[in-house]
């Protein structure tokens, strides 16, 4: 396999993590892995993100070449409609509470949660990475989009190790919607 | 002189399942012929003539949706 610049991309992952916890404001950057896919699917109808661009997949397909993988194949229901669609509901869902608790805070409502949820149950004090510079609400979502993003990092980094390398692109949910978008735009495709 | 070549296909080449495929990817990565490629972001498609049979995107495929298929 030829080496293209795309292939180190998994800077990116370490570089988002790494800024992300000393300074939580950084994962507002995350919103870049929400637009940039979209913004291939709609605007060109395809999946050249996922396919290169993402960090997250080649993170995993690197992991996978330095033997972290055990390569067994995923279970079936893994793979399978119900789930994926299922997966892509729940996960932006836990967007959209996201969204809904950033407005409570801006509408002052709440008060700021200075905590990083893990698998949306472990809740772990984060107060070193927000200074106070801006307002309550920007720091907010910046929680909750870490909180996101690292979750599934670590659901992607799991089934990594006990299936393939890039098990999570299955049922990944902005590879879902991707899909979902690029058959719209183009259905009934030829075999 | 006069000699005809002739391309020899191999006998087998890779065929993924479109109805399962999640377009990730994985398979074009590896592919040293670009023989297979996700086409309109919505499913892996092998260029038949080009598939060699190798194996390497049937091993990579992480929903393992593809598999070495004797030709006809």
């Amino acid at each position: 396999m030829n080496k293209h610049w795309y292939h180190y991309l998994w800077i990116w992952s370490l570089l988002y993590f790494g800024l992300g916890f000393f300074n939580i404001l950084f994962s507002w950057l995350g919103l870049i892995s929400f637009a940039l896919p979209l913004i291939m699917a709609i605007f060109f109808g395809n999946k050249r993100f996922c396919n290169r661009y993402c960090d997250r997949g080649q993170t995993l397909r690197a992991l996978g070449q330095l033997g972290f993988s055990r390569r067994k194949d995923m279970p079936a229901w893994m793979k399978g409609k119900a789930f994926r669609f299922g997966f892509m509901v729940f996960f932006f869902g836990m967007f959209g509470s996201v969204l809904y608790t950033t407005w409570l805070v801006y509408s002052g409502i709440e008060s700021l949660q200075q905590v990083v949820s893990l698998l949306w149950t472990f809740h772990f004090p984060w107060e070193w990475a927000y200074s106070g510079d801006v307002s309550p609400w920007t720091a907010q979502f910046a929680f909750g989009l870490y909180s996101l993003m690292l979750t599934s990092e670590v659901i992607a980094l799991v089934t990594m190790l006990l299936f393939r390398p890039r098990s999570w692109c299955v049922y990944c949910p902005m590879g879902t919607l991707t899909q979902l978008i690029c058959q719209a735009k183009s259905p009934n495709l030829p075999e | 002189m006069g000699e005809r070549i002739t391309k020899k296909l191999s006998p087998r080449y890779a065929v993924p399942d479109r109805e399962l495929c999640a377009a990730c990817g994985a398979c074009e990565d590896v592919c040293p012929l670009g023989a297979i490629a996700v086409y309109q972001g919505q499913f892996a498609k092998v260029k038949e003539t080009l598939c060699v049979g190798c194996g390497k995107c049937v091993r990579e495929c992480p929903a393992s949706i593809i598999k070495l298929e004797v030709r006809a």
